[in-house]
């Protein structure tokens, strides 16, 4: 067995299925429609689960009158879900869970059931600049203010400034503080206690202290300065997973819950779920095969999780499916945070990047939520930078993580205000992005080896022309571009990969695929490992019965299950060379397991199959326990760069803009599985192609409500409007730095990409996503306008 | 959804007896792609349903007067199928190819979509079709009306007509059959819609108790060109922001006659009398057409969020004449924007 820090990937040589175009393992599955769902999971006997849910933006609840809905024929469990005095945030929350024999009966049940409400003042619009007078709450924090900022996502460094700033008014022990990052814990139990202050008048405004670097006041002046402003945001979306949230559970005895979940983190669902319902951990066995995408909003059990165990106990254990509806999904299942800056930005007249100044709001719900990275990729370099930003706590909806969260908010304000200081200094933004690349800091080669190839395959060198196109007639076509980078480094995973003696070969892993090709990464990696084909293996996955796992956030799957299965693989294997080497009378370090045989290297005729050398274990099957090393594995890495470059045609008359073709080149580090990677950007550039130009979570401002919880107005890129998409993995160049999370990066850069594509087609910023024919019209208004004048 | 009684007569007399006189008591069930999920969400909460697939001589398409005779039970499918509408009506068999999707065209009734109600988002959340708030006010118009009305918006009605293939009908001067307990009766399809008053009232004039048996389309004429004009964000499956329908009658390139009718700006299918006089007496050319895009929006009046609508639908009675005429217009869609 390797040292620990001695396992490294095999050679390019040795790979035929690593980095190959290896067709996805469950891609027959699925087209075919074999392929299983929690949605599909309809076991014998099984109930209906729907909730009664509030229809105001904000309220207390006053009353609830369960007795009609009890006595409904069909109906089998009520659980109250919020009691009455409860304070309600959002439209749409949970107030009272029913199970019932079938979808008809228990959605009549929930409007049977009679719930009073006390309406308070809601906010559910969050554009409009805030004030910038508002002083920084400096009360201490509460419990609650902490829970907010979790479930906010407000980064853990932030969380700790707070805590260190404000004092806190509770006792350090009131909260769960082995559940919580040990960092923040820390901060907690040193933190001042001070007594709680009665609030003043509640403010929709949470101003952060400004941040600032060098000189930023100073850094606008000059005679060689030249400046750009612009007001750069996009709305609260939602992540409208294909397959609504949900689960069915079940009681298998009075002690133990089977669980079948639609999640991204198949091994904490029992952890998530235990205290709730009563139970140790232990006694809840989570599975999932398949999920029709989480995006980020998959991790918790959720209340449908933890009242479809509720409502299966109070109806005897029989299994109880709580999924949600296409509208529950979009108005409760999660939101992206806004954001919204008004920004300046400098340079040098040489295109030399100086000075950044920005004001930003965004709402990430009733929390606030956390501010994004601005300036995005340039923040620990730009010499002068004063950053601001307000979170507007409001009622649209709760924040969840959302595909590379904060990203493609901060990269979008940034590369933005970027391109139009490009086109102030009469630059090619290719060449204002090469010339201040190494801003980028450590990513800045990566960047330079991408700009090159997106420059050929988009033909941008050739067809960029500056800002407006001059061609006759209402439609201008323009090209934009961006650039981005995500961490990735793999989560903690484990798994066993058995051989026996039979030649049978078996892993199990505790992770789930999303549908970004796991399975087909740890065939490729096990099948490689031991020179055997991937057929040959078997793969058990997807249940709490098999080793731990990470959740399927932060693009960190790929990292910790590839070298978990390389670890595991390559001791099983050695271990198998050393029952084998007696009878090819070499010693263990001379053998290779290649092309389904055990043979001496250099020797391609001292071999046994891989049956016959498996025989020679005897009885015992070799197990081996694969775990990686997180932060100090080498096998991964964190830190990619991608380019992304858009063409698109904007009809000037109507404002509908048409993506013509999108071009991404992106690194990941040691490509594992090219087909599946690929396909990953091509997914990242269909869902940036969305934001970029249709998804917008529209409120009605007096009722408080989502206007758009459909498919219809909740509008989705459809196949023709796609255009070319051209997708370039920086294979072989980048394999030594171990391999690195995918899934996220890819969909940072669309929508600056195409905002600044449509500013090149038609001269004018469109400040907004999505990048709609009122804002479009606007925009052309505005400058036709600023002509005139 | 509520329970409700299920109907499905073999005669007109038979269906005609079975509804209520009352709206919302009783729904007719064709191809039910509107209706089952406005009942899945509670909108509509109809006692009864009466299915009238069942019903014969609904389901042809046939010559009469010299004209087309469309039977309400005609799929949306069946109408580019057939030759004699390709022949001699082909803007109509372009614009209902371009409907919904094809899972609901194979459905969906020609009858049911002249008939199917609003897709505005109060209506559609269960807020009712005029909506207010607690002091009285439309929520329409205090909210967000992005989609809602640009013409004949006066209030309460703030909603706009749905179906894409209404204006080119109406635009060929179509006239629909109706009966019900008094028989049958023929009217203009102008004249069928109507813009209503109170939630009481529907967004055409058919009785609550009437049926929708045929659509009667006049002869084309030898001179007749006509074209349908959407706006749309999406490529496919989308509803339209705007839609013109123009029909012309030309003498050389002299326009004798003309009907231009937007869609999805107003509560009715809006026939533009001023695009029409516009053009009449002249030739088509991009000046003319522009010049009848901006006579069509100039009784047009913007809500707080929807202003834009009035610069695309003029931008939609241009290409609709334009195209009418047998002349290019820009196509975004196309790769790289050529027309």
């Amino acid at each position: 067995m390797p040292e620990q820090n001695q396992y490294s990937w095999p050679p390019s040589a040795d790979r035929s299925y690593i980095g190959s175009r290896m067709g996805r393992v469950d891609g027959l599955a699925k087209a075919s429609g074999h392929a299983k769902y929690t949605y599909d999971y309809n076991p014998k006997g099984l109930l209906y689960g729907a909730f009664v849910r509030c229809p105001h933006a904000h309220a207390r609840i006053t009353s609830i009158d369960t007795s009609a809905a009890e006595s409904m024929r069909g109906v089998k469990a009520v659980e109250i879900v919020q009691k009455p005095g409860s304070e309600i945030h959002w439209a749409g929350d949970e107030v009272v869970a029913i199970a019932a024999i079938d979808e008809p009966t228990v959605r009549d049940a929930v409007r049977a059931v009679k719930v009073e409400y006390q309406e308070l003042p809601h906010l559910v619009l969050d554009a409009k600049e805030p004030p910038r007078d508002i002083p920084p709450d400096t009360s201490p924090l509460g419990v609650d203010d902490l829970e907010g900022m979790f479930s906010n996502q407000v980064p853990s460094n932030q969380i700790i400034k707070e805590i260190k700033e404000r004092g806190i008014s509770f006792k350090p022990e009131e909260v769960p503080l082995d559940r919580i990052p040990p960092e923040i814990a820390n901060a907690i139990k040193s933190a001042q206690q001070k007594p709680s202050e009665k609030k003043k008048v509640p403010s929709w405004y949470k101003p952060a202290a400004a941040e600032t670097q060098g000189d930023p006041a100073g850094a606008f002046q000059g005679a060689d300065t030249v400046v750009s402003e612009g007001v750069y945001g996009l709305p609260v979306i939602v992540h409208c997973c294909l397959e609504s949230h949900g689960a069915v559970s079940e009681w298998t005895d009075s002690e133990h819950l089977l669980v079948h979940a639609s999640t991204q983190f198949v091994s904490g669902i029992p952890g998530q779920m235990a205290e709730g319902l009563g139970i140790p951990a232990a006694n809840i066995r989570a599975v999932q095969q398949n999920i029709g995408g989480g995006f980020g909003s998959k991790f918790a059990p959720d209340r449908w999780g933890i009242y479809s165990a509720k409502l299966s106990k109070k109806a005897g254990g029989a299994p109880v499916k709580m999924m949600l509806s296409r509208a529950e999904e979009l108005e409760v299942a999660g939101c992206r945070p806004s954001a919204y800056a008004r920004v300046r930005v400098a340079a040098k007249k040489d295109g030399t990047l100086t000075a950044w100044d920005s004001f930003g709001w965004g709402t990430g719900g009733p929390g606030g939520g956390g501010s994004p990275p601005i300036p995005y990729l340039i923040r620990d370099r730009v010499p002068n930078y004063r950053t601001q930003w307000t979170a507007v706590v409001n009622n649209i909806g709760p924040a969840r993580a959302w595909r590379a969260p904060n990203h493609p908010q901060a990269c979008l304000i940034t590369m933005a205000a970027l391109d139009d200081l490009a086109h102030k200094l009469g630059m090619d933004p290719l060449k204002f992005f090469e010339k201040n690349a190494e801003l980028t800091g450590s990513r800045a080669s990566i960047y330079r080896d991408e700009f090159p190839i997106a420059d050929q395959l988009m033909g941008w060198s050739k067809r960029w022309h500056p800002r407006g196109d001059s061609t006759k007639g209402p439609i201008k076509r323009g090209l934009g571009m961006s650039m981005h980078t995500w961490g990735g480094r793999g989560h903690q995973s484990e798994c066993d990969l058995t051989i026996q003696p039979d030649g049978s070969v078996t892993i199990k892993m505790g992770t789930q695929d999303l549908g970004t090709g796991t399975r087909t990464a740890i065939m490729a990696i096990a099948a490689d490992t031991l020179g055997l084909t991937p057929p040959q293996i078997t793969l058990l996955y997807g249940d709490t019965a098999y080793p731990m796992s990470g959740g399927s956030g932060g693009s960190t799957t790929i990292g910790g299950v590839s070298s978990t299965t390389r670890r595991a693989a390559v001791d099983a294997r050695d271990a198998l060379f050393g029952k084998v080497a007696p009878a090819l009378g070499a010693t263990p370090e001379q053998l290779e397991a290649a092309k389904g045989q055990i043979r001496v290297k250099g020797n391609a005729s001292k071999g046994l199959s891989w049956k016959d050398a498996c025989a020679k274990m005897g009885a015992v099957p070799i197990n081996a326990h694969g775990k990686n090393l997180g932060g100090r594995d080498p096998l991964m890495n964190s830190g990619v760069g991608g380019v992304q470059m858009a063409d698109v045609s904007v009809d000037t008359e109507t404002g509908i803009v048409r993506v013509n073709k999108m071009v991404a080149v992106q690194d990941c580090g040691l490509v594992v599985s090219l087909e599946t990677a690929e396909s990953q950007c091509y997914g990242a550039l269909i869902m940036g192609i969305s934001y970029a130009l249709y998804e917008e979570k529209v409120m009605d401002s007096t009722t408080g409500r989502m206007l758009n919880p459909n498919m219809e107005f909740y509008r989705l890129a459809g196949i023709g409007d796609l255009g070319e998409l051209v997708v370039h993995m920086m294979v072989n160049k980048y394999d030594s730095r171990g391999v690195i999370g995918l899934g996220e990066p890819p969909v940072v850069s669309p929508g600056a990409a195409i905002s600044n594509a449509v500013a090149n087609a038609i001269g004018v910023r469109v400040p907004f996503l999505p990048l709609t024919p009122p804002r479009v019209l606007a925009a052309l208004e505005e400058s036709r306008k600023g002509t005139a004048a | 959804m509520n329970n409700f009684e299920y109907a499905s007569p073999t005669s007109v007399e038979q269906a005609v007896a079975l509804l209520s006189s009352t709206w919302g008591e009783s729904e007719i069930l064709a191809g039910g792609t509107d209706l089952l999920g406005r009942m899945k969400d509670y909108v509509s909460t109809p006692k009864r349903l009466i299915n009238i697939k069942k019903l014969p001589g609904l389901h042809a398409i046939s010559k009469e007067n010299g004209g087309l005779r469309i039977g309400a039970l005609v799929t949306l499918d069946r109408i580019p199928e057939s030759s004699d509408i390709r022949k001699n009506y082909a803007a109509l068999a372009e614009c209902v190819a371009e409907a919904a999707s094809p899972q609901i065209r194979n459905m969906a009734t020609i009858g049911g979509n002249l008939c199917q109600r609003p897709r505005c988002w109060y209506f559609r959340n269960g807020m009712g079709l005029m909506p207010k708030n607690s002091e009285g006010k439309s929520l329409v118009a205090e909210g967000d009306n992005r989609y809602h009305a640009i013409l004949g918006n006066d209030g309460p009605a703030y909603f706009v007509t749905p179906s894409t293939i209404a204006p080119m009908l109406l635009a060929l001067n179509a006239r629909v059959r109706l009966i019900g307990p008094g028989g049958p009766r023929e009217i203009a399809l102008e004249n069928f819609f109507r813009v209503p008053h109170s939630e009481d009232e529907r967004e055409h004039n058919l009785q609550a108790n009437e049926i929708l048996t045929d659509i009667l389309v006049p002869a084309a004429g030898s001179g007749m060109r006509a074209a349908n004009y959407e706006v749309r964000q999406k490529a496919a499956f989308d509803w339209p922001l705007v839609t013109a329908a123009a029909v012309l009658h030309m003498s050389g390139n002299t326009v004798q006659n003309a009907r231009v009718v937007m869609g999805a700006v107003a509560p009715v299918p809006w026939l533009s009398s001023e695009a029409a006089e516009a053009v009449t007496g002249k030739a088509i050319d991009e000046e003319t057409a522009a010049a009848a895009g901006r006579a069509a929006v100039s009784k047009a009046r913007a809500l707080s969020e929807n202003g834009y609508k009035i610069q695309i639908a003029a931008v939609a009675v241009k290409r609709a004449l334009l195209a009418a005429s047998g002349q290019p217009v820009p196509n975004v869609f196309a790769q790289g924007g050529a027309a």
